[in-house]
């Protein structure tokens, strides 16, 4: 028993605490948000970084000095720690903002440039990225490739000075208002002894003759995904990310800061505000009378298992975000952190329909019957996008040496 | 898991070396693991020097009493550091040597109000006592005062919990010298509740990983169909499924622990961190038992196996030191008052 016992693997890093600093950060941003809310300027959304995508709200974050803030200074970024993005981001979350507009390339086309780009493609796309004006794709799904990425199918074939890519990338969140994003696509011919050599990254403009961009409606008919068509495009040498070749490399490690943020875990947050508001009967959205509270000891056990279970979840994320500050890529936690966080999303919806009876409407304006039906229609993506559960699970069972 | 390495290799080799000893039909406390605890002093970590104690912090006690779960290890290690020592101590009195109990519960004085005169009497009843029948004395935490009783001076019913842990009917009706009574500090109540909720949390951590690193080495070695049941995706599912919970469940109390160390159990902070924690533990705790006995088939459930030593652990800890229903309910108390507004702070930790 003392072998297994230590060699299971390490699930969850070291708790850490924000640096004192993070409080005043904070403060800032609630204050900012409060402005905005009281302005009206938008309403609290339910999966706001799929679809809340609003060019001024990210500007004006821009403004602040909250895009880019782990982008060196000398990029326009504000050098400043994964922590303190992560302050921002979590308080974004939960009040619902729109962020989609920059939250591709905020997330993870900054960090990814700062980690394999060339002075050249920092020095072109950072400062933009920072000012809250670029904004990004991810290309990685095909049509035959979901969860097994690395049988990707999107050529890269050498050409004078470039390469040229031909293929199909679908559910690019917000590609047909994005500049760009990065396509992965093979280099090398398959081998069947090493499927994941081979591959590359490019960053393609999406203005570039030969791209074709056509919407996949979600179920609700709303336009978020799309397909992106390669025929010939010309990527140059310039535009290639890292080493040709390396692509499942940089790919993957990447995967621990895009599976364990705060959006793992918060995309049905102002559902559960609006939860709370009904239950303690502060609901704000009520026309004219309060409805008064409708507190009973089930009502308030089941509020306060869902809130442990976030606080909880919080604390984990935060602790992958600590570990991966300090230089490690945890990516067995990550994983556990999205399959929790993901199905945590989906309690949140099961308990506003058990706990109150006001049916889903997607024609409200705003408030509890709007909140339940965006997170009940767009749940199904939760615990999809990032890599389906069943593979993260995959990952753990392979860390804990079962396959 | 905690950055205080080498206090972990210390107690995982204590804790791991009177598993292999001990036999697995005993039950009620590990004398000699007890001995080595004292030895090493890893039995009164938290507590002062003072007070036979080694100065340590709540964080290295939370890295011992997880060790302390995983291993199953049959000792008032709770009990006796973080309750107990903790309320003598606090109260002004002599911490009694060797394993120690601790309960809250209103004993009746007389004459009334009259606990540290010469003559005073104490009677009644305390239920459920852990480790009654082992512990050198019982500190009773009752209204304002801290009673430290003899184990020799009041009677002792025995009982257990579902992994047969002494929880022992205390029955007391004994003189009082006043050195054995002291006043309470203000908050005892409270901070003894939260005490013994992560103490019981952090053992519940160590558990699920305990029913967890058993489950896996069993998948791993068990083979049906021709192959170790672990390389079957259904079983594979599950077992991340578990491994999940159990890292909730560690993330939970070690972020309690430290809310503790850092904040005081007296902080609001602290309230909720232990509550959220015992809550989340206590639902691990369910999901990881479940999972581990259906990974091990039958023999899981049969008495010669070893696994019952954590999941029955679970399952009777998950209860004590209120269950995950009860803190759920004092958790929810707190978001209704805090309102929709105040959800987020709350949970952040900053209004």
């Amino acid at each position: 028993m003392t072998e297994t016992l230590t060699r299971l693997p390490t699930l969850v890093p070291p708790p850490v605490e924000l640096p004192e600093r993070a409080a005043a950060l904070r403060a800032d941003v609630r204050a900012f948000l409060a402005e905005e809310r009281a302005a009206q300027r938008w309403h609290p959304r339910a999966d706001v970084w799929l679809s809340g995508w609003d060019e001024r709200f990210s500007k004006e974050l821009a403004r602040r000095g909250w895009l880019g803030m782990t982008i060196p200074t000398e990029y326009g970024g504000h050098g400043a720690s994964p922590l303190d993005r992560y302050v921002v981001t979590e308080e974004l979350l939960a009040a619902g903002a729109p962020v989609a507009a920059h939250w591709v390339a905020d997330r993870q086309i900054g960090p990814s440039l700062m980690r394999f780009g060339t002075e050249e493609q920092r020095q072109k796309f950072l400062p933009g990225i920072a000012r809250g004006e670029v904004y990004f794709g991810i290309g990685m799904s095909e049509p035959d490739s979901g969860s097994d990425l690395a049988s990707v199918r999107t050529r890269a074939e050498r050409v004078d000075g470039g390469w040229e890519l031909t293929g199909t990338k679908v559910w690019t969140s917000g590609a047909h208002h994005a500049h760009a994003f990065f396509a992965l696509a093979r280099s090398a011919p398959r081998d069947e002894n090493n499927r994941h050599a081979g591959l590359s990254q490019f960053i393609v403009e999406l203005d570039a003759p030969g791209v074709t961009i056509r919407p996949i409606p979600l179920l609700t008919g709303a336009h978020h995904f799309n397909e992106v068509v390669f025929d010939k495009v010309f990527i140059p040498d310039s535009m290639v990310l890292g080493e040709i070749g390396a692509g499942w490399h940089q790919v993957t490690s990447e995967l621990a800061f895009e599976r364990s943020g705060p959006e793992r875990f918060l995309s049905t947050f102002p559902l559960l505000q609006a939860l709370v508001a009904q239950i303690a009967g502060t609901d704000l959205d009520a026309e004219g009378s309060l409805a008064g509270p409708s507190i009973d000891a089930g009502r308030r056990r089941d509020l306060g298992g869902l809130v442990s279970r976030l606080w909880t979840l919080r604390r984990m994320s935060l602790a992958v975000a600590g570990s991966l500050e300090s230089g490690h890529a945890p990516e067995l936690a990550a994983a556990v952190v999205k399959d929790l966080g993901t199905r945590f999303e989906n309690e949140i919806i099961d308990a506003a329909r058990l706990l109150v009876a006001i049916p889903p409407d997607p024609g409200a304006e705003h408030g509890y019957a709007r909140l339940l039906a965006d997170a009940v229609l767009h749940a199904p993506g939760f615990t999809l996008r990032g890599g389906t559960n069943e593979v993260l699970r995959g990952i753990v069972a392979r860390g804990m040496g079962l396959r | 898991m905690s950055d205080n390495a080498e206090l972990v290799e210390l107690a995982e080799s204590i804790f791991a070396d009177a598993r292999s000893t001990a036999s697995e039909s005993e039950s009620g406390l590990d004398a000699g693991l007890w001995k080595t605890l004292e030895e090493t002093g890893l039995a009164r970590l938290t507590l002062p020097e003072a007070a036979g104690g080694s100065d340590g912090t709540l964080t290295d006690a939370a890295a011992v009493l997880s060790m302390a779960g995983a291993y199953a290890a049959r000792i008032p290690l709770v009990e006796t550091d973080l309750l107990a020592g903790w309320l003598a101590h606090a109260a002004g009195l002599e911490t009694p040597s060797g394993p120690l109990t601790a309960v809250a519960a209103d004993l009746t004085v007389t004459p009334s109000g009259e606990a540290g005169a010469a003559g005073a009497r104490v009677t009644g009843l305390l239920a459920r006592v852990p480790w009654a029948r082992s512990a050198a004395a019982i500190v009773v935490l009752s209204g304002d005062h801290v009673l430290v009783l003899d184990r020799a001076a009041v009677t002792v019913t025995e009982g257990v919990n579902l992994a047969e842990e002494p929880r022992d009917t205390v029955t007391v009706d004994t003189g009082l010298d006043s050195g054995a009574v002291g006043t309470a500090p203000a908050g005892a109540a409270a901070e003894f509740r939260l005490r013994a909720a992560l103490g019981r949390a952090l053992l519940l951590a160590g558990a699920a990983r305990g029913a967890l690193a058993e489950s896996v080495r069993y998948a791993g070695e068990r083979v049906q169909f021709g192959r170790p049941i672990g390389r079957f995706q259904a079983v594979q599912q599950q077992l991340a499924l578990a491994a999940a919970e159990v890292a909730a469940a560690a993330a939970a109390t070690d972020a309690a622990a430290r809310t503790a160390a850092v904040d005081g159990f007296g902080a609001a902070s602290t309230a909720f961190a232990v509550a959220a924690a015992k809550a989340r533990a206590g639902e691990a705790a369910g999901q990881v038992a479940r999972i581990a006995h259906q990974v091990h088939g039958a023999i899981g459930f049969t008495r010669e196996h070893h696994l019952r030593l954590v999941t029955t652990r679970l399952w009777s800890w998950r209860d004590e030191d209120g269950s995950d229903a009860q803190w759920n309910d004092e958790i929810g108390a707190r978001v209704l008052a805090a309102g929709p507004d105040g959800l987020w702070p709350l949970v952040t930790g900053t209004p």
